[in-house]
């Protein structure tokens, strides 16, 4: 128990502070990096009350490719050198009270979801919970997810293809006077049409279209 | 007391582990520069030791005693970190390799997810590389990775759901259990070579190396790193490819079986029918290496989005209707 319970603080700390981090460093790269340490160090909390297959994809997900695009804007964007802290700039000082009222609110949702889960057990139902049931929690998952809750899992892979669509829509453009390459053509071209042997005459020259 | 025996006892499987990883790394590199050479008629390293076998460490104890530079203009924490990512990642996937059905360091539930995740956070070693050299080469080398290796990334893991749709299991070992009546290296043939090819492209290997396309790049991400921080980004390097090596074998080959379940080879322990598939598998990323030109970049994307990700997705339909179809779903 005592080993668990290192292991708890250490994980949970390492959370907590990376997440100060995120928003508190300097650099937005070195930001990045603390998120994706945060993302890491929640993937093991995960594991650790057994959850072995949300900490996984927890890991496949968020740190094996939302943070790599993440650093790829970052980078990209050129806004490495961000000059002002948080906690020291005029300008963002105007964002504090929004971000007040809107962490005050998540902190009193997680109040009542706790408090509720804490006293009035039966107010959520028991045999559904992953620590309950013996087979695997992969398992446990896939049974809730593809029969129950399968409407709201349909949904959610559509809202999500819906916004990948929509960002392709509005960024693309067609360009003329773009050469496309069509390996198609370039394999099934013939010799006929790719060379002509042609008689020219002395002082006359040939006349080529295009 | 007993924490400590515990403690001890992991340390010494570990360390039982990690060494012939390590020494089977180097052995490997020297294996790769020979059967380049060979297929191009040159002999290759033969100097060092017995058929140049010592290479590699002759190689190593250069780079130990090289110089290491730190450009002044780098990021100095994010530029030392950097190898060390590559390396503790490529080695830490082995925790959960199956060598026989007992001989495995850790055997979890979810140990393909595991070794997926292990080697899509590879990238970062590489990003963290280009970025914190502050320098052009580097930068344009590890843009170009990482866009390359979360692309091929998605179709290696539809390609893993199609072989754990065939499982029902994430553990490795209830994968290679699986195989016993047929490798799926037969029904799922065609996965097996979309997989071959993206592990080549996840890997950086010839002919997808365009990272450190040396023509265009001078060597990418690694230009900056000198001394025993370049030797450990290809130690890493090497490592990653052995891990992916294994990776097949376990997914199509059968992992610790023996071919054929008769009285001589049931014989042979399973670690070495491991090793061996897993050098069968090396020796083809060898010979690729030597015989394919490189792909131009573009050509790349196109190969990873448009025509390997729509395959294996279609192909997880087709397994998917034909397991349920003729009823042998593993879990119903």
């Amino acid at each position: 128990m005592i080993a668990h319970a290192i292991f708890f603080y250490t994980f949970s700390i390492i959370a907590v502070v990376s997440a100060i981090m995120v928003t508190a460093s300097k650099n937005t790269v070195h930001s990045v990096f603390f998120l994706i340490l945060d993302f890491i160090s929640i993937s093991c909390l995960f594991i650790m009350i057994g959850a072995e297959f949300l900490g996984m994809i927890m890991l496949i997900v968020y740190v094996g490719a939302v943070a790599v695009l993440f650093l790829f804007v970052v980078m990209m964007l050129n806004v490495a050198q961000q000059k002002n802290q948080w906690f020291a700039a005029k300008d963002s000082s105007k964002h504090i009270p929004i971000g007040l009222v809107i962490s005050t609110l998540i902190f009193i949702e997680i109040m009542i979801v706790i408090g509720g889960w804490k006293y009035k057990p039966d107010l959520f139902d028991i045999n559904n919970s992953l620590s309950q049931t013996s087979v695997s929690n992969t398992h446990s998952l896939g049974q809730i997810l593809y029969t129950d809750y399968i409407h709201v899992f349909q949904i959610s892979g559509m809202i999500l293809l819906v916004a990948m669509v929509g960002a392709i829509v509005l960024t693309f453009r067609q360009r003329s006077g773009v050469k496309r390459q069509s390996y198609i053509k370039q394999i099934s071209r013939e010799r006929a049409e790719g060379v002509e042997v042609l008689e020219v005459q002395s002082n006359k020259g040939v006349k080529i279209d295009d | 007391m007993e924490y400590l025996n515990i403690f001890f006892d992991e340390v010494y499987k570990i360390l039982f582990l990690l060494v012939p990883v390590l020494v089977s790394v180097a052995m490997i590199v020297w294996l790769d520069r020979r059967i380049w050479a060979f297929v191009q008629k040159r002999q290759g390293p033969n100097v060092v030791g017995p058929f140049g076998l010592l290479q590699s460490l002759a190689d190593a104890l250069k780079y130990i005693f090289k110089e290491m530079i730190i450009p002044s203009s780098s990021n100095k924490v994010i530029f030392i970190l950097a190898p060390i990512v590559t390396m503790t990642l490529a080695l830490i996937a082995w925790a959960v390799i199956p060598f026989s059905a007992t001989q495995v360091l850790a055997d979890i539930n979810v140990g393909i997810l595991y070794l997926f995740a292990v080697s899509s956070l590879g990238v970062y070693g590489i990003i963290m590389g280009g970025w914190a050299s502050n320098s052009k080469y580097p930068f344009l080398g590890a843009i170009r990775s990482a866009a390359q290796m979360v692309s091929y990334e998605v179709s290696i893991g539809v390609i893993i759901i199609n072989v754990l749709l065939c499982v029902g299991s994430l553990n490795l070992n209830d994968i290679v259990i699986a195989q016993q009546n047929v490798w799926f290296v037969i029904p799922l043939f065609p996965m097996f070579v979309i997989f071959f090819i993206s592990a080549l492209a996840e890997t950086n290997r010839p002919p997808f190396d365009l990272p450190e396309a040396e023509a265009e790049l001078v060597a990418g991400y690694q230009t900056e790193y000198s001394g025993m921080m370049y030797a450990m980004f290809w130690l890493g390097e090497y490592a990653n490819i052995l891990l992916m090596c294994a990776m097949g074998a376990i997914l199509f080959l059968g992992g610790w079986l023996s071919p054929i379940e008769l009285y001589p080879f049931t014989l042979i322990p399973g670690a070495i029918w491991l090793i061996l598939k897993i050098l069968l598998l090396f020796f083809l990323f060898a010979l690729v290496k030597a015989i394919v030109p490189r792909y131009r970049y573009d050509q790349l994307m196109r190969l990873g989005w448009k025509v390997f990700l729509p395959l294996s997705l279609i192909w997880v339909v087709l397994t998917a209707s034909f397991l349920f179809y003729f009823n042998l779903l593993p879990v119903n």
